[in-house]
């Protein structure tokens, strides 16, 4: 393989870090994603870039979002289906 | 988005037991869904007795449109498409609607991921190169990671994003919902759920990235 082909095909980081997200969603096509993949091989910056992506939504699901139903809430919406139950159209 | 078919041999299965009224078919769907209900639903409105409402009036409009629902997406991608129209519905009277501009794509060069300075110009050694390379802190030790603080930014920066943004991320990021749900749910195409998702994705990296370097002087 020549420099000069190599050169011509390769993607700046400033195109990878617009693309991370189509990649880490696999929807970039085939040659992109090989381009994309290529890069990473000769680019710590962008390797990093991308690993504070995936870093960055799996710390996002860690935020605390473990609440439960009021139970006086569970039971009105018990009581709506009730009514609906004994007049549908209400 | 959780799989509300258990203790029912199928969906088809529940969705029988509830249009001949039977009450654990219902029971079992609240305890499914209710509580992620409710947090969808203060995506759209600020008040939670709002949301309360509009998850109420969600599951009766769910009961009453049982008999023309044919299936064709599932229970509860319909469920939450119904509180996602109650919830823009009021969320309009309360003035904190999701604009419906906000889910047209936009042309991706306005809103870089990255600031254009950090790279350099087309006249420069590398073009498009990075200039200095970001700050390594993604392998950072968990503990720190998952600190405290680090979910206070992360959260701080979610809360500022716009709208339809910070709409896309908590589905995707907080909730775990997969991408096809999403569109679903919200009605976008894939690629406005994912450059909204990469727009949202890139400013709270951003935060982050502020953050570690702040830390570090």
């Amino acid at each position: 393989m020549k420099g000069g082909e190599v050169m011509s095909d390769e993607m700046s980081c400033q195109t990878m870090v617009e693309l991370v997200t189509a990649y880490l969603e696999d929807d970039l096509p085939a040659s992109e994603r090989d381009r994309f993949e290529r890069h990473l091989t000769v680019c710590p910056g962008c390797v990093e870039y991308l690993a504070q992506m995936r870093v960055t939504a799996r710390l996002s699901g860690q935020r605390l979002r473990e609440d439960t139903l009021d139970p006086e809430y569970r039971h009105e919406l018990l009581s709506v289906f009730r009514s609906w139950r004994n007049d549908p159209r209400g | 988005m959780s799989d509300p078919k258990a203790g029912f041999g199928s969906e088809e299965d529940l969705l029988a037991a509830l249009r001949a009224g039977d009450e654990r078919a219902f029971v079992e769907l609240v305890d499914v869904h209710a509580a992620g209900m409710r947090r969808f639903a203060l995506r759209f409105v600020r008040e939670p007795a709002v949301a309360d409402d509009v998850v109420q009036d969600a599951w009766l409009a769910m009961l009453r449109g049982l008999d023309r629902f044919e299936g064709r997406s599932s229970l509860a991608t319909w469920l939450f498409q119904i509180v996602s129209n109650i919830a823009k519905t009021k969320a309009v009277r309360e003035a904190r609607t999701v604009p419906v501009s906000a889910f047209e794509s936009e042309p991706a060069g306005d809103e870089p991921a990255v600031a254009a300075d950090r790279f350099f110009g087309p006249d420069g050694t590398h073009p498009g190169g990075w200039l200095t390379f970001p700050l390594a802190w993604s392998e950072r030790p968990e503990v720190k990671l998952e600190a405290a603080e680090t979910r206070a930014v992360i959260s701080a920066a979610i809360d500022v994003l716009p709208p339809a943004q910070r709409l896309v991320i908590s589905l995707r990021d907080v909730e775990g919902w997969p991408a096809t749900e999403v569109c679903n749910v919200l009605e976008i195409s894939e690629t406005n759920q994912r450059v909204l998702l990469h727009r949202a994705r890139s400013k709270v990296r951003g935060a982050l990235e502020r953050y570690f370097e702040d830390e570090r002087r």
